[in-house]
C-alpha cells in the first residue's frame, strides 16, 4: 500500500474541506489508515484554507511535512505559487487556473501578480494548470471545483471511477449529484489533455 | 466500525459511549465543535452557556446530582472557569466530572497559547491528553472512570490538531451509566474555611493515590524500539515524533499530571540520553527534572508556537539524533491574503461610522469585529480578552480625564459572556465612555452558535431572547440608542453626538450577520461603470465585494465595479455614490 501526501489549497468558500473529506472517506473504504488536518478559525472570512490528507498502512502525524507532499491540488492560482515549497521535488502538482484577489488589493498596497501561472509553470515545468474557469461555465455552477480537483485525483491512483462517485454521490446534496458527476468527469478529462 | 473523526467529533462520542448525560460548553476555538457533536445525541442533555463559568459550574451542578458531565471550552476559557474549578478541586465530584481544554498552541485563533496543562497542577488533578482521535475517544471514558474512582475532577486536555485533525476511530455502543442523584454531603460540597481546610488534606492524599495509579495505567506506555536514545513525549508531539523517527523507543504519557516517576526513572535507566518531546512549555520535563534525572528537552525543541513534524526533525538534528536533510525554504511568493469583513457585514456600517466620527480612542473585544483593527479600518485600539473592552474604555476615561472619543466597541454574545459586568461598572463608577454593542445576535467568529440574544437554544428550541436595551436600562444606562448600521448618516449622527456627550451612552447597532443562522438574501447592487467617476468612495466601506477595475475615466483613474456574486445587498456602497453609478440590480439594463 502506498503511502501519499496530499495537499489542498485554497480560499475560504470554495469547498475545500468537502474535497478533503471525500477523498479521506474514499481511501479509508479502500483500506488505508487517513489523517487530515486543517486549521478553522477565520478562514470563512476571505483567508487561505489548507488540508493536509495523508494516506498510507500506517499514518501517525495529521501533518504533511514541508517539502514533503506527493501532490498538491490549488483551487486558486496565486495559492498554488504560494505553496509550490510543500511539494516534493518529484511531486504531483495541479492547480485551478481561478483567479480570487484578495481584497488587501483595494487597499493598493498590493498588485495580484498577472503572470501567476508563467511563474508556477517556471518553478515546476511540469505542473497542470487546469481550466477550471471554462470548466465551471461550461459546467453552469460554479461550486464544483472540489470535486473537478477529486476526478484530477482520481487519475492518479488506480481505482474504478465509480468508486470515487459512490463518495461523491454520498457526500454531495441530492438535487447537484448530476452536475457532480460531471464535474468529477471533467476533472478526470482536463488531467488527459 | 471505524469512522473518520475529528478529536471533538470522537470527545463527542466518547461522551455518548460512556454514558455522559450533560453537556456544556461555551463556542471557542478549537473547541466549538465538542458541544456540536454532542448535540446530536439525543441521550446527553447539552447546552451553550452564556460563558465558561457558568458552563463549568452547570457542569459541576449535574456532577453533584450523580450524573457524568462534560463541559467544553478553549483554553482562555479556563481562566472564567478557574473560579469554580479551583475550589471544585476540593470538594471533588459525585457523578464523573470531566472539562476539556482545548488549547491553541500557535494561536491560530486565539490572543495567547498558555500551556493548560499547567492548570492540572495548580489544581492537584489529574490531566489527560491524547495524541490523535481514537485516543480523544477512549480518554473521555478514562478521564470518568478516573474522575469517579478518585473522587476528582478530571482535565481533558486538546490542542488544536488534536482537535481538529481527524483519524479513524473504532466505535462502540453506549452503556448507560446511572444518574446517582445528590445526597446532601455538608463537610463536601458546602465549602466554608471548616470544611474546605479538610478537604485540602483530602486533595493531598487524593494526590498521592493518583500519583500511584500514574505507574499502573495504560495511559502511559513504553514502547519498544532501537538506539541508545529514548524519548518521552506526550499529544501531538508523540505523532511527529513517530513519524520522523518511527523506530524510537519511547515513553508515551498519556497523563501529564501526575506523572509516573518510577517508570520514568525506570526508562531512563535504559539509555545513555532521554529527551523530553512536547509542544509549548516544559510541563513534563520540569517534573521530571525536580526529581533529580537527567534529561533533555527544551535545549533543541522550543517553547514557543505549535509544533509540526518538520520542526520535531530539525529538534532532532540539533539534538544529534539525525542527519540534516536539504532544508526546504518557504519564501513566500504570493502577496498576502488576510482575513476580512464578509459582504455586507452588520460590523462594517457600525466601524465606518466611528471612524468618520472620528473616535478617539476605539477598546475592543473579541469576535469578528476584532478585524476592525486590521485594513481598511484601522478602528479597533485594544483587544485583551472577553469583555475586556468596556472596562478598558472606563479606565482610559479615569486616566486621561475624559469620556469625550472614547467607545468601547463589543458584540453580542460576548456582552453576554463578560460585558454585562463591565456595563455595570460604567454607570456605577460615573463614566462618560459610548459603548457599541454590535449586535448580530448570534456567537458568529465560531460558526454561529446561538446565544441568549438569538431566540433559541442549542437543541434548536425556542427561548427567552435578551433584550439588551431593556437590561442597560435596568441597569441605569439613560442614554440608550438602538441603530440599523445599514442606514449610514443616522448611525453616524448618533455615533458622532455620543462620542462627544458628557455622559455613558449605549449604542446597539442591530444587523443580521450576513452567514448565520442563514445567508441573507437581500436584493444586490450593481454598478453601471460609465457613470463611476473614480472617487474610490465605496472602497472606504471596506466590501470585499467592491474592487477596483482596470477601466479608467477620461482623467485617468481607475474605475470602481461590485462583485455581484459576493455582495449580500447591504447597501451601505449605494449611499457613498453620488453619481447614481451604483443600483439595486432591478435597475440593470434601465
Amino acid at each position: 500500500m502506498e503511502s501519499k501526501n496530499i495537499l489542498l489549497i485554497g480560499v475560504g468558500g470554495q469547498g475545500i474541506v468537502l474535497a478533503s473529506e471525500i477523498m479521506s472517506e474514499f481511501f479509508k473504504r479502500q483500506g488505508y489508515d487517513v489523517k487530515k488536518s486543517e486549521v478553522h478559525g477565520m478562514a470563512q472570512r476571505g483567508g487561505i484554507v489548507s488540508s493536509h490528507v495523508r494516506i498510507g498502512k500506517k499514518v501517525y502525524s495529521p501533518m504533511i511535512e514541508k517539502g514533503k507532499a506527493d501532490i498538491m491540488l490549488s483551487f486558486e492560482k496565486m495559492e498554488a505559487l504560494r505553496w509550490l515549497y510543500y511539494v516534493k521535488p518529484d511531486g504531483i502538482i495541479v492547480s485551478s487556473n481561478v483567479k480570487m484577489v484578495p481584497p488587501i488589493v483595494s487597499t493598493g498596497a498590493f498588485e495580484y501578480p498577472e503572470d501567476v501561472e508563467d511563474r508556477i509553470l517556471k518553478e515546476r515545468p511540469d505542473a497542470k494548470i487546469l481550466d477550471i474557469v471554462s470548466a465551471l461555465k461550461e459546467l453552469g455552477n460554479d461550486k464544483v471545483t472540489n470535486v473537478i480537483m477529486i476526478g484530477a485525483l482520481s487519475t492518479m491512483f488506480d481505482f474504478e471511477p465509480e468508486k470515487w462517485l459512490e463518495v461523491i454521490k454520498e457526500a454531495v446534496p441530492k438535487k447537484v449529484v448530476d452536475v457532480n458527476i460531471k464535474a468529477f468527469n471533467k476533472g478526470r478529462e482536463l488531467m488527459k489533455n | 466500525m471505524k469512522v473518520l473523526l475529528s478529536g471533538n467529533e470522537a470527545i463527542a462520542r466518547g461522551a455518548y459511549e460512556y454514558g455522559c448525560v450533560f453537556a456544556s460548553a461555551y463556542p471557542g476555538t478549537p473547541s466549538t465543535e465538542i458541544l456540536e457533536n454532542v448535540q446530536h445525541y439525543k441521550e446527553i442533555t447539552c447546552q451553550w452557556s452564556p460563558n465558561e463559568k457558568v458552563a463549568t459550574e452547570v457542569a459541576i451542578g449535574a456532577s453533584f446530582a450523580g450524573a457524568r458531565a462534560l463541559c467544553a471550552m478553549k483554553h482562555v476559557g479556563v481562566n472564567v472557569a478557574a473560579d469554580p474549578l479551583m475550589t471544585l478541586t476540593y470538594i471533588g465530584v459525585k457523578g464523573g466530572f470531566v472539562l476539556v481544554s482545548a488549547d491553541d498552541p500557535g494561536m491560530h485563533s486565539s490572543q495567547n497559547e498558555q500551556d493548560n496543562r499547567n492548570y492540572a497542577k495548580f489544581a492537584k488533578i489529574p490531566v489527560l491528553e491524547p495524541s490523535d482521535s481514537q485516543e480523544a475517544k477512549d480518554f473521555v471514558g478514562k478521564a470518568f472512570e478516573i474522575s469517579e474512582r478518585f473522587d476528582t475532577p478530571v482535565i481533558l486536555r486538546m490542542t488544536t490538531r488534536t482537535s481538529h485533525g481527524k483519524g479513524l476511530v473504532e466505535i462502540g455502543d453506549r452503556v448507560e451509566v446511572d444518574v446517582k442523584g445528590f445526597e446532601r454531603d455538608f463537610s463536601k460540597y458546602v465549602a466554608l474555611p471548616m470544611n474546605a481546610r479538610k478537604r485540602r488534606v483530602v486533595v493531598a492524599e487524593r494526590e498521592k493515590k493518583l500519583k500511584d495509579f500514574a505507574e499502573e495505567t495504560d495511559l502511559n506506555v513504553i514502547e519498544d524500539g532501537k538506539g541508545n536514545v529514548g524519548f518521552i513525549t506526550c499529544g501531538i508531539s508523540y505523532v511527529h515524533l513517530k513519524e520522523v523517527l518511527p523506530d524510537a523507543p519511547v515513553l508515551k504519557i498519556g497523563m501529564p499530571y501526575p506523572l509516573p516517576i518510577k517508570k520514568i526513572k525506570e526508562f531512563v535507566s535504559r539509555f545513555e540520553k532521554v529527551i523530553v518531546v512536547e509542544e509549548l512549555d516544559p510541563f513534563i520535563e520540569e517534573q521530571i527534572k525536580a526529581e533529580g534525572i537527567k534529561v533533555y528537552g527544551k535545549e533543541y525543541f522550543p517553547e514557543i508556537g505549535e509544533f509540526s513534524p518538520e520542526i520535531v526533525r530539525n529538534a532532532l538534528v540539533k539534538a544529534g539524533v539525525l542527519k540534516e536533510e536539504n532544508k526546504v525554504k518557504a519564501e513566500d511568493k504570493a502577496i498576502p491574503r488576510p482575513p476580512v469583513f464578509c459582504p455586507g457585514c452588520p460590523h462594517l456600517g457600525i466601524f465606518y461610522a466611528l471612524k468618520k466620527a472620528k473616535a478617539k480612542i476605539v477598546t475592543g473585544d473579541i469576535g469578528c469585529y476584532t478585524l476592525a483593527a486590521i485594513k481598511p479600518f484601522e478602528m479597533m485600539d485594544t483587544c485583551v480578552c472577553m469583555g475586556a473592552s468596556i472596562g478598558n474604555a472606563i479606565g482610559m476615561e479615569k486616566a486621561l480625564g475624559s469620556g469625550k472619543g472614547i467607545a468601547a466597541v463589543i458584540g453580542d454574545s460576548t456582552f453576554i459572556h463578560s460585558g454585562l459586568t463591565g456595563l455595570v461598572e460604567a454607570v456605577y463608577n460615573k463614566s462618560t465612555v459610548t459603548i457599541v454593542i454590535s449586535d448580530n445576535s448570534i456567537t458568529a467568529m465560531t460558526g454561529g452558535q446561538p446565544d441568549a440574544r438569538t431566540g433559541w437554544n442549542c437543541e434548536g428550541e425556542p427561548t427567552g431572547k435578551m433584550d439588551f436595551e431593556l437590561v442597560a436600562r435596568a441597569i441605569g444606562v439613560e442614554h440608550v440608542y438602538v441603530v440599523d448600521p445599514t442606514k449610514m448618516d443616522e448611525t453616524y449622527k448618533i455615533v458622532k453626538r455620543e462620542l462627544e456627550a458628557d455622559h455613558l451612552s449605549l449604542i446597539i447597532s442591530q444587523g443580521p450577520c450576513v452567514l448565520y443562522p442563514q445567508k441573507v438574501k437581500r436584493e444586490k447592487f450593481y454598478t453601471e461603470l460609465e457613470n463611476c467617476t473614480a472617487c474610490a468612495m465605496c472602497s472606504k466601506i471596506g466590501c470585499q465585494a467592491i474592487y477596483r477595475t482596470m477601466e479608467k475615466t477620461e482623467k485617468g483613474r481607475f474605475k470602481w465595479n461590485i462583485d455581484t456574486t459576493l455582495c449580500t445587498g447591504c447597501g451601505l456602497c449605494i449611499q457613498m455614490c453620488k453619481f447614481d453609478a451604483i443600483r439595486p440590480i432591478s435597475r440593470k439594463g434601465e
